[in-house]
């Protein structure tokens, strides 16, 4: 159909509108199937006319639905799973790995109908049911793909593949202003199912965040573990981001806040400690700003040198 | 008219519905009215009387009889008839009336700079309403509403967050979120506030308003997130148990509770200070006001239980590791909070005079004269870290009353 093509000349408002008409065309030539229905009255909602849209939730919904409309009858069930809206975070487990039955240990007990939702998963589904049983045997494929999935990402290529999303920043970005957009991993708070959702760790500052859209906020984070991203820098420590001792300070009229600024340095204190005991261990330059005295020492060393020179001379 | 609030079709409430300016509130005509609150803007905007002019909704004096239709919109509603007879009866005379002169160009570029001007001016008004008494009421309101939305770190457990600059001159930085819990800033999560100028709300303003509202609890309301489920450690622990008369009991619970999990990542190395909070000892009463605030709404959203734990199936990443935690600062708060009291602490251990801290820091400073003095965030740091064993507040209270 091209209509990314088309979407892409546009500018925002008319591109709306436009690709709206465009999709509504396409669609009247064919029957809508439940899912597209979804999605189009999920864009109805997201699109307010009256003013500026989205642009980036408007994209993400129309490459969804660019992907979706390509070819989702001949695709196979993960790869429908991946392309799915709100499975964004998710990479695509190898087939080998899913087959291998040593893989999948110990997940038959947390996984109902386990035995139905792998066929489904590895597309060997073939059982007449109802509508109901269906649904209960997909809902189970889909946590059966999950847990799994959370397996697979520890293993070098499951890890190569979601660095390459982490490269590309599909994951978001760091909201804190320091981190300065550092992107994020997605990480489980719990490796049990049904504890919490998924977060996201920002490996500048070591923190977890909320996913900023909701449509995240219902995937379990036991679905990507709490060591992915430890291990993902264990194995490319070369990623390890530059931490910074720089930070924000609430001020008032150029004035630093009493209490703030106590804990702050309290803070700061602890950092010292820590530093030190990383000294003590052969360990410098953490931070950012080490790393800058370091430089600027050799600079001012070398100043000294060429001022004592100067002096040789001037003695002479 | 003498507030904007009343008149809905006003250029403020205009200004303010538009697309991306929730985080505003309403300048009141009274404050813009009066000079003393505009000093030193005149040099700063261009064309200052008209963007002025724009902002009050003032028509110029040969423009009487249009009185009555003094709304100005931001779009272009403006019908048929409106437009000849503006131009008609005005020509460029009034040259903000941009909704309906815009089409007819003559003018255009001027309405298009007073526009800007005028919104930078109101942007600049807005950082100063703010801090003012009316101002900051109204932005106490829109708090109370979670008008600006909830903190995105996961261990802040959706506390409110208020908007905030990180400069005061505008056109240098966007709008940030500034939040109580843990006392950093974010990026707004919707992409429209990207536009925002962060000057508009001023560095000032996050801090001020908590100053001016101690009664807030800037803590999370229950546990939206449910962090309690994912480990018991991460329990909210009661606000009230922190500032209570007799926390003691409630502390050490929390603490034996944490102590195998979080934080305090020097287990291995002896350091003096520390055995102190690694013993579940209860804690010293805990004051219920400190340096200025309640302690129980000093970043509430740090501390023990509120540090993210890096861990490999179930192990702790050490900290000797390359990939070991190194942030974990950041989030800390003391979980006796006498050891933020840093005067008493200072007189406690030293109890001598002005003379002593200078002679006992500068002394010992010129003796460990190893790094290069590259200002006075330095020296501070290395006087601390000369005092790693009893983590001398004297120095510590000497660097920061310098750099206070």
């Amino acid at each position: 159909m091209g209509y990314l093509e088309f979407f892409w000349a546009l500018s925002p408002l008319d591109l709306v509108r436009e690709t709206f008409v465009h999709i509504h065309a396409w669609l009247s030539e064919r029957t809508v199937d439940p899912d597209e229905a979804e999605f189009l009255a999920d864009m109805n909602r997201k699109v307010d006319w009256n003013d500026d849209v989205e642009k980036d939730e408007f994209i993400g919904l129309m490459e969804y639905f660019h992907e979706r409309s390509s070819s989702s009858e001949d695709l196979s069930w993960p790869e429908v799973f991946i392309s799915s809206r709100g499975n964004e975070y998710f990479c695509e487990i190898d087939e080998d790995y899913l087959t291998d039955r040593f893989n999948l240990t110990g997940l038959n007990t947390d996984v109902q109908y386990y035995q139905y939702a792998l066929d489904l998963v590895t597309d060997v589904f073939d059982l007449d049911c109802d509508d109901d049983m269906r649904e209960q045997i997909e809902k189970s494929a889909r946590h059966l793909y999950g847990l799994v999935h959370a397996r697979y990402i520890t293993t070098t290529r499951g890890l190569a593949k979601m660095l390459e999303k982490y490269k590309k920043g599909d994951f978001g970005k760091c909201p804190r202003v320091t981190c300065n957009a550092h992107p994020l991993l997605p990480t489980g708070m719990a490796d049990l199912p049904h504890v919490q959702s998924v977060k996201l760790y920002c490996g500048k500052c070591e923190d977890l965040y909320n996913p900023k859209s909701s449509r995240h906020a219902n995937i379990d984070g036991a679905y990507f573990g709490t060591s992915f991203q430890n291990i993902l820098f264990q194995v490319y420590p070369a990623l390890i981001p530059e931490k910074t001792i720089e930070r924000y300070q609430p001020r008032v009229f150029g004035f630093k806040v009493h209490a703030a600024a106590a804990l702050e340095r309290w803070q700061s204190s602890k950092r010292e400690e820590m530093q030190e005991r990383l000294r003590e261990t052969g360990m410098e330059k953490c931070f950012k700003e080490d790393v800058e005295l370091e430089d600027d020492m050799e600079e001012d060393e070398e100043e000294v040198a060429g001022l004592d020179g100067a002096d040789d001379v001037l003695a002479e | 008219m003498s507030t904007s609030s009343g008149s809905p079709e006003s250029w403020i409430s205009s200004f303010c519905g538009l697309l991306g300016h929730e985080y505003f509130a309403e300048v009141s005509e009274d404050f813009i009215e009066d000079d003393f609150n505009l000093t030193g803007l005149q040099n700063q905007v261009p064309m200052y009387k008209e963007a002025l002019e724009m902002i009050l909704d003032v028509e110029p004096e040969e423009d009487e009889e249009e009185e009555e239709e003094e709304e100005e919109e931001e779009d272009e509603e403006e019908d048929e008839d409106n437009d000849v007879e503006m131009r008609d009866e005005n020509g460029n005379s009034v040259p903000y009336r941009r909704g309906a002169e815009r089409r007819h160009m003559k003018v255009a570029n001027d309405i298009t700079e007073i526009e800007s001007s005028a919104e930078l001016l109101y942007g600049l008004i807005h950082q100063r309403f703010i801090t003012s008494r009316p101002g900051i009421q109204q932005m106490a309101d829109k708090y109370e509403l979670q008008h600006f939305g909830s903190c995105p770190r996961v261990f802040c457990n959706q506390a409110r967050v208020l908007p905030v600059g990180c400069n005061d001159i505008p056109g240098q930085e966007t709008v940030k979120l500034f939040c109580p819990s843990c006392l950093d800033v974010y990026t707004p999560p919707n992409s429209r506030f990207q536009s925002v100028d962060g000057a508009f709300f001023g560095t000032t303003f996050g801090c001020l308003f908590f100053m001016t509202f101690p009664e807030f609890d800037v803590s999370a309301k229950g546990d939206p997130l449910n962090l309690a489920a994912t480990h018991p450690a991460y329990a909210a622990p009661s606000p009230t148990s922190q500032a209570a008369t007799n926390p003691a009991a409630a502390e050490t619970v929390k603490h034996s509770r944490s102590s195998s999990l979080t934080s305090t990542p020097v287990t291995a190395t002896v350091n003096p200070n520390l055995p102190a909070s690694l013993t579940p000892e209860p804690l010293p009463v805990q004051p219920s006001h400190l340096n200025g605030i309640a302690t129980s709404n000093l970043a509430p959203g740090l501390g023990p239980g509120r540090i993210h734990e890096p861990r490999i199936y179930g192990f702790r990443v050490s900290e000797r590791s390359k990939t070991g935690p190194r942030m974990k600062w950041l989030r800390m708060r003391p979980a006796d909070m006498n050891e933020l009291d840093e005067s008493r602490r200072w007189h406690d251990s030293y109890g001598g005079t002005e003379d002593d801290v200078q002679i006992g820091g500068g002394g010992e400073n010129g003796g460990a004269q190893v790094e290069v003095p590259s200002g006075r965030r330095k020296k501070a740091a290395r006087s601390r870290k000369r005092g790693v064993g009893v983590m001398d507040p004297g120095a510590v209270n000497g660097g920061g009353l310098e750099a206070l």
